[in-house]
């Protein structure tokens, strides 16, 4: 429990009575959360080892409301720790005491579905699922899918600019998103892009998409859609040495293919994922490759024959090409049930470093000596098209001084990911969890300046403050 | 004027910290060659990047590729042509159209945003500039991003720095992601449709799933000598498949012919660099950007007030306007219609004395306008880099 949280503001915590009363002026009684039993269903999110009793919880149901609720909270010096569906891995949604939660959950209607210009404008609680439904009975989909996106928020995949596995082909989430309504601290109500491809000054949206909840609140979200592909299959590659499967990846894209998604797992994943989901993983492997590739059935046939080509001088050890549907859903279920299947067998914490894909073989060596130096087990999923790690560091609660090692051994991988020319997160965000490696990324010129652009929406450091920028050094301006 | 040319990022911080000492007002750019684009300004000195060119990383097998921010595109371009790969927003080359010579930065592609039909595939410059260095208005040097493709780390500064017009910082490095050239590119060309059913037929494409690279039309003022264009890229046995859905989705619109090669790359290149207007080295021209389904009732609000000609790329969210060099270069007219369609207007090319008195830029709301002020502050507190290129005050 190494993460420190700033000390509460004991005028704001003194004054709750008021705040409450002030707040209950604003929205529905149901919307206003204040017993301690309620208020604890939103003191965590994703990391659960982290948790803070915010000091009320309101649910808006309108732009118009969080306008009002900013503006109260902006008036009484009171910080708001913005939430979606409180899914992050980071802490990007874990309140503090001296704070109120903003939950957008309650604002999650389609408000228009346009298939000529391939848009969908929706309220920003929607799920990240919920807007590809909205659209699938016409074969459209919302591209970026993390593995979260059944109960994800599009608001917080905005915060976070989501990823998933498919963004090899289609990015991520500031590469499909068109338009916010963005409420700012003060109130103002601002509309950022619109319905074309391009928007006029400053890339509000690339700012604002991944800035974690401190630039404003988005209550509505214009998103691309787009046609789903005929039809998609993996094909399985097994291999026996780490070297071969990285260098596998390199030569099926060297050959110009750009599967839809290509994931590597390691040993330790691959017998995690096959005891829970009997997906048929070969099970004397060192590294397996999933390799997914979109288009009609004779498109994904000559795509797959391709593939398995390029692999052959790599020696795989198990080449299984998916037959069918069934076979494609059981290949992907070991995949995606990773975390879970991990779950049942330890309790784990799961980072999410990017590194340049040539330093793989190098950089899982290193995370296994870097585990094993503790004396815990790491279980690799990875993104293996865009380098996108995530090692999954296992551990058990109930032995004393194993978390606080498991936190050790995952910032040591985190460091060593931007050592070799990646970065601290990928896709879930910087929260409170990578929030004291930020100078290990970023030198204090890089942090000020992005401090500084913060502060331009929000001077006094009120919306979800405790996250991504060093508690020491803040630039108020 | 004084030219600053900064060999290294060092150098050049040291420059900007003095002239920001003495509020010395700096155009910010490479070689020059778009310096009639955007508002003009009042500046007391130039500070170029073309002494810091060179490719400083590029790995095909990870898809990226880095340059100091003054190596010449046709460098970049060379470079990764010799391994089958290239930039995947298709950059548009503005020479034909401002009549320059000079050979465009890297950086610039970068600073402008600059894309080209690929967009509506593969996204803008923005989207895979995954990388910059630069120095900001302090003198300090910043950096943002990386060389990897998925990162979320801190606040995405890369973004704001693509298309702030060099109003925020001197770009010093950027690094892009790169992708295969594919192996084929085929052209579906349907002639005689007007605007609307064009507009239609190609949405109707793109909201297929046979992966659209382009979607241009290309009107005449005879509906019969109209062009409206489909582009299909990838590994050959896709591409005819393709071909043949796309086709069989569209063969309301009537028959189209199949155009490969030489001559479809150039077409595509004069829908690209927007030399498929006519006299376009002559007249004004407008960039306007909207909802594909709004561009031809735009297009024909313009058409009927104005002597002008235009074309559709983006399967119609990208509308090419050219008007004549007069007056406002029909600025209130362009501007009201894209203000009913929604969207936004981009003066780019005009006379100086029209730049001089119109909004080159989309006007924006009073609250964008305090947030993008407050950002140019945050970047450049003495404002002396380009002056007032995009807007006043910024």
């Amino acid at each position: 429990m190494s993460i420190a949280f700033p000390k509460p503001d004991q005028a704001v915590l003194s004054n709750r009575a008021e705040i409450l009363a002030g707040l209950s002026r604003l929205v529905a009684n149901e919307a206003l959360i204040v017993s301690e039993d309620e208020r604890r269903a939103f003191e965590t999110d994703g990391l659960t080892a982290y948790r803070r009793m915010p000091l009320a919880v309101v649910l808006p149901s309108s732009t118009a409301e969080v306008s009002e609720i900013l503006r109260f909270c902006h008036a009484h010096g009171v910080k708001v720790v913005p939430r979606g569906a409180g899914t992050s891995l980071c802490g990007g949604a874990i309140p503090q005491e001296d704070a109120i939660v903003l939950g957008v959950s309650k604002m999650n209607r389609v408000l228009e579905v346009n298939l000529a210009d391939r848009l969908i404008r929706v309220e920003s609680g929607i799920t990240n699922l919920g807007i590809s439904q909205a659209v699938a009975h016409e074969g459209f989909f919302y591209a970026p899918d993390p593995s979260s996106q059944l109960a994800c928020t599009i608001a917080g995949n905005i915060a976070m600019n989501s990823g998933g596995a498919h963004c090899l082909k289609y990015g991520v989430t500031t590469n499909n998103l068109l338009g916010v309504t963005l409420v700012l601290l003060d109130g103002t109500i601002v509309e950022i892009g619109g319905d074309g491809l391009d928007a006029p000054g400053y890339d509000l949206l690339g700012l604002i998409t991944g800035s974690e909840g401190q630039l404003g609140v988005v209550t509505e979200a214009t998103v691309r859609i787009l046609h789903a592909a005929e039809g998609a299959r993996p094909a399985l590659l097994g291999f026996e040495r780490v070297n071969d499967a990285g260098a596998c990846v390199a030569a099926i894209i060297a050959a110009g293919i750009i599967p839809v998604a290509l994931e590597y797992m390691d040993r330790p994943a691959i017998q995690i994922c096959e005891a829970f989901a009997h997906a048929g993983y070969p099970l004397d492997v060192d590294a397996m490759l999933i390799v997914e590739v979109e288009g009609s059935d004779a498109e994904i046939d000559d795509m797959l024959r391709r593939i398995v080509a390029i692999a052959e001088p790599f020696h795989p050890k198990t080449i299984r090409v998916s037959q069918s549907e069934a076979e494609s859903a059981a290949i992907w279920k070991g995949r995606k049930s990773a975390f879970g299947a991990t779950g049942r067998v330890a309790d784990y914490i799961c980072m999410d470093g990017t590194i340049p894909t040539g330093q793989l073989p190098y950089v899982l060596k290193r995370i296994d000596e870097i585990a094993a130096a503790e004396g815990l087990g790491v279980a690799n999923v990875f993104h293996a098209g865009d380098g996108n790690l995530h090692p999954l560091v296992m551990f058990d609660t109930n032995k004393p001084g194993e978390m606080e090692k498991a936190e050790h051994v995952g910032e040591e991988i985190l460091k060593l990911c931007v050592e070799v020319g990646g970065c601290l997160t990928g896709e879930h965000g910087v929260g409170i969890e990578k929030r004291d490696l930020m100078s290990f990324q970023f030198n204090t010129a890089d942090l000020e300046q992005q401090m500084r652009v913060r502060a331009v929406f929000d001077p006094l450091w009120l919306l979800n403050p405790a996250k991504v920028f060093p508690l020491d050094g803040r630039q108020f301006s | 004027m004084k030219v600053y040319t900064p060999r290294d990022e060092s150098e050049a911080a040291t420059i900007v910290a003095q002239a920001a000492a003495g509020g010395l007002r700096l155009a910010i750019g490479g070689a020059n060659s778009k310096a009639a684009l955007g508002r003009r300004m009042e500046v007391d000195s130039r500070l170029s990047s073309t002494q810091m060119s060179g490719v400083t990383l590029y790995e095909p097998a990870e898809l990226v590729i880095a340059a100091k921010s003054g190596t010449p595109v046709s460098e970049v371009v060379r470079v990764l042509t010799e391994r089958g790969q290239e930039l995947p927003f298709e950059p548009m080359d503005y020479r034909p159209l401002l009549g320059t010579r000079m050979e465009p930065t890297i950086g610039a592609l970068a600073a402008m945003n600059i894309s080209g039909p690929r967009r509506i595939m593969a996204g803008a410059a923005r989207d895979s500039l995954i990388g910059i260095r630069a120095v900001n208005g302090r003198g300090q040097v910043v950096k943002s991003g990386g060389r990897v493709m998925k990162n979320v780390t801190g606040l995405d500064l890369v973004k704001l720095l693509a298309g702030s017009w060099g109003t925020l910082g001197f770009l010093t490095e950027v690094t892009f992601k790169v992708l295969p050239r594919t192996e084929r590119m085929a052209t579906l060309i349907w002639r005689g449709l007007d605007d609307v059913r064009a507009i239609a037929a190609l949405s109707r494409a793109l909201g297929s799933p046979f992966d659209i690279t382009g979607a241009a039309h290309l009107p005449t003022p005879d509906v019969k000598g109209s062009r409206t264009l489909i582009r299909l890229e990838g590994f050959s046995v896709s591409v005819d498949y393709r071909l043949g859905e796309v086709r069989r989705l569209l063969k309301g619109a009537g028959s189209a012919e199949i155009l490969e090669g030489r001559g479809a790359e150039s077409l595509w290149q004069s829908v690209r660099d927007a030399t498929v207007l006519q006299d376009h080295a002559e007249r004004a021209v407008w960039r306007v950007s909207t909802a594909p389904s709004k561009a031809p009732a735009l297009a024909a609000e313009v058409a009927r007030a104005l002597d002008a000609q235009w074309f559709y790329d983006w399967g119609g969210g990208l509308l090419w306007i050219a008007t004549r060099p007069e007056g406002d270069a029909g600025a209130a007219v362009v501007r009201a219609a894209t203000r009913s369609a929604g969207g936004h207007a981009t003066l780019l090319r005009a006379p100086d004395a029209i730049r001089d008195t119109v909004d080159v830029f989309e006007p924006q709301s009073e609250a964008i306008m305090t947030l993008q002020r407050g950002i140019k502050a945050s970047f450049d507190p003495a404002g002396i880099f380009n002056p007032g290129r995009m807007y006043a005050g910024v």
